[in-house]
C-alpha cells in the first residue's frame, strides 16, 4: 500500500529558554502506511513533540521534507474547553468547520455511547474522570474527520490503572475506526500495546536508533511473551543510547 | 444549621456592634460629634421619600456607568490584546488616565455636556473602566498556547479561536473587573453628582449629601451616605450573582449541582 506520510531527513530546531539554539530532531526519517498505527519512543525531551508540531503543520521543517495529509493532534493534557459541555468538546471541529451546532452535537453523541461515555454528553469537563476526558478529547479529535491522527502521549497524565484500562479501549476503538495514527510517547508498553511498528528515537536531538515491525495479534496483552521480550528489546536500545554519565 | 440562613449573621453582628458603640460615642461626648445612629434611623425615616428619589437617580447614574465601562474596558482589551500596535497607542493612555483628578475635568465637562446624566456617566466610566481593562487583558493573555495551537490544528481561523477559547475566558474576568469597580463607581457617581453640581432637590445622593452638609443637616446627610452603603453591597453581590450565572465553569463547583 501507498505511504501515506513520508518524512524524509527532517532536521528541526528551536530557540530555547535561555536565547541558545536546541537542536530537536536531527535527519528524521519516517513513513506510515495508511491505516498504520506507527508509534515513536524515546526519552524525555526527545523531540517527539516537535515531531508532532511538524506534522500537523504548526511548525515548518527548517531542512528535509514532509509530505503528510491533513492532521489532527490529540495532546498531552486533554485541554477540553471547561465553559463547553462534553459533547460540545467532542463536536468542536464540526463547529469550527461550520456545520451547526445541533448538527455537531448529533455527531458527537452517537459516538458517546460507542466510547463509553453516554450519559456524559451534557457534563462540564470539570465533572469527569480523568479517563473519561481523554476519551472527549479522542472523540474530539477523531470527529475532525482528518485522515491522520496525532497522539501526544495520550495518557501521559493518567494513574497507571487507569492508562493500562485507556490503552486497551483506544487499541479497541482503532480497530473499529481505523486511522493512521502517529503515536508519540515514552512509555514502551503503550506503544507495543498499540501500535504496528515502532521507531526508537535517541535522546536530543532525536534521530531514529531503531526501527521494528511489531507484528503481533490483537489483543495483545502486557504479561504476553512477545510483548514482554519486545519490551526488553527497545529498553535495551534506549539504555545503550543514554548519555554516558547515566549508563550503567 | 442551613448555611443559607447562617451566613449573614456575622456581618449583621459586626454592624450592630460598631452601631452600638458609635451610640455610645455620641451619647458620651459632645453634640459636635457625628449624628448618632438613632438620629441618623430617623433621618432616614423621616425622609424616606426623598432619599428613595435620590437613590433611583444615583442608582442609574451607577448601573449605566458600569454596564458603559464592562462595554469599553471590554473593548479595549481585546484591541489590547489583538494588536501590539494598539496595546502600545491605548495602555499607556489608559493608565494615565487613572491619575486625572476628576475636579480638573468636571468643570469641563459641564460646559460640553451640561448638568445632565452624561457628565456623572463620563466621570463614573472614566474611574470604572480601568480594573476591567487589566484583569480582561490579563485574562486573554492567560489563555492556554496550547489550547490555540489544538484549535489551529482543528483549522479555526483566528475570529473562530477568540470565539471558542478566549471570549470564555475574558467574560469572567471583565465581570471580576467590574465588581472591583463597582465599589469605586459609587464614590464615583458621588464625586460626579458633587463636582457637577445640579441644582434642585432631585439630582442624587451625592448632590443630597453636599446640600445637607452645607445646611447643617448633618443627620440627613449620614442617612443618605447609609443609603450609599447598602446600594454598594447589593450592586456588589448583584454582579456576583450574575458571574455565577453567565459563567457558572469559573465558580468552582461547592456540590450543589441542580
Amino acid at each position: 500500500m501507498r505511504d501515506t506520510v513520508v518524512l524524509k531527513d527532517v532536521t528541526h530546531g528551536y530557540r530555547g529558554r535561555r536565547g541558545g539554539r536546541v537542536e530537536a530532531l536531527a535527519g528524521v526519517s519516517l513513513r506510515a502506511r495508511r491505516g498504520e498505527v506507527v508509534a515513536v519512543v524515546g526519552p524525555s525531551g526527545c523531540g517527539k513533540t516537535t515531531l508532532l508540531e511538524l506534522i500537523c503543520r504548526l511548525q515548518r521543517p527548517e531542512q528535509g521534507t514532509l509530505d503528510c495529509p491533513s492532521a489532527a493532534l490529540m495532546p498531552q493534557r486533554d485541554l477540553l474547553l471547561p465553559w463547553l459541555s462534553a459533547v460540545d468538546n467532542a463536536a468542536l471541529a464540526p463547529r469550527i468547520a461550520g456545520r451547526s451546532r445541533a448538527e455537531a452535537r448529533e455527531a458527537a453523541s452517537a459516538l458517546f455511547a460507542e466510547f463509553g461515555l453516554d450519559g456524559f454528553q451534557q457534563a462540564r469537563p470539570a465533572e469527569l474522570s480523568g479517563g473519561m476526558r481523554q476519551r472527549v478529547a479522542f472523540l474530539r479529535t477523531l470527529l475532525s474527520g482528518k485522515p491522520l491522527l496525532c497522539l501526544d502521549e495520550p495518557f501521559g497524565a493518567l494513574d497507571a490503572i487507569t492508562r493500562a484500562a485507556m490503552q486497551d479501549w483506544l487499541a479497541d476503538a482503532l480497530r473499529s475506526e481505523p486511522r493512521t495514527v502517529i503515536l508519540v510517547t515514552h512509555d514502551v508498553e503503550e506503544a507495543i500495546v498499540l501500535a504496528d511498528r515502532a521507531l526508537v528515537l535517541s535522546p536530543r536531538p532525536g534521530r531514529v536508533i531503531e526501527e521494528l515491525e511489531i507484528g503481533l495479534p490483537h489483543p495483545r496483552t502486557r504479561s504476553d511473551a512477545e510483548v514482554m521480550q519486545l519490551r526488553e528489546h527497545i529498553l535495551g536500545v534506549l539504555g545503550a543510547a543514554r548519555a554516558p554519565e547515566l549508563r550503567r | 444549621m442551613n448555611r443559607r440562613l447562617t451566613a449573614p449573621l456575622p456581618p449583621l453582628l459586626l454592624l450592630a456592634g460598631v452601631i452600638g458603640a458609635w451610640e455610645a460615642y455620641v451619647d458620651l461626648g459632645s453634640p459636635s460629634e457625628p449624628p448618632a445612629p438613632h438620629a441618623i434611623a430617623a433621618a432616614l425615616w423621616n425622609n424616606a421619600g426623598l432619599l428613595a428619589t435620590n437613590l433611583r437617580i444615583t442608582a442609574e447614574e451607577v448601573a449605566a456607568g458600569v454596564l458603559l465601562a464592562l462595554l469599553i474596558g471590554f473593548v479595549l482589551a481585546v484591541a489590547i490584546h489583538l494588536s501590539a500596535t494598539l496595546r502600545r497607542a491605548i495602555y499607556p493612555l489608559a493608565v494615565g488616565s487613572q491619575a486625572v483628578p476628576i475636579v480638573v475635568i468636571a468643570p469641563l465637562l459641564v460646559i460640553w455636556w451640561g448638568f445632565g446624566i452624561v457628565p456623572k456617566l463620563i466621570v463614573i466610566v472614566l474611574i470604572c473602566f480601568f480594573p476591567i481593562l487589566v484583569t480582561t487583558v490579563d485574562a486573554l493573555a492567560a489563555v492556554d498556547r496550547e489550547q490555540l495551537k489544538l484549535l489551529r490544528t482543528l483549522d479555526a481561523s483566528r475570529w473562530q479561536a477568540f470565539r471558542f477559547a478566549e471570549l470564555p475566558a475574558a467574560l469572567p474576568a471583565a465581570i471580576s473587573g467590574a465588581r472591583i469597580s463597582l465599589t469605586v463607581a459609587v464614590i464615583g457617581a458621588y464625586i460626579a453628582e458633587s463636582e457637577t453640581a445640579t441644582i434642585g432637590p432631585n439630582s442624587g445622593l451625592g448632590h443630597e449629601i453636599v446640600a445637607d452638609v452645607n445646611a447643617l443637616q448633618t443627620p440627613r446627610a449620614y442617612a443618605a451616605a447609609v443609603v450609599l452603603f447598602v446600594l454598594a453591597i447589593t450592586c456588589f453581590y448583584a454582579l456576583t450573582l450574575a458571574e455565577r450565572r453567565i459563567a457558572p465553569w469559573a465558580t468552582r463547583s461547592t456540590g450543589e449541582t441542580s
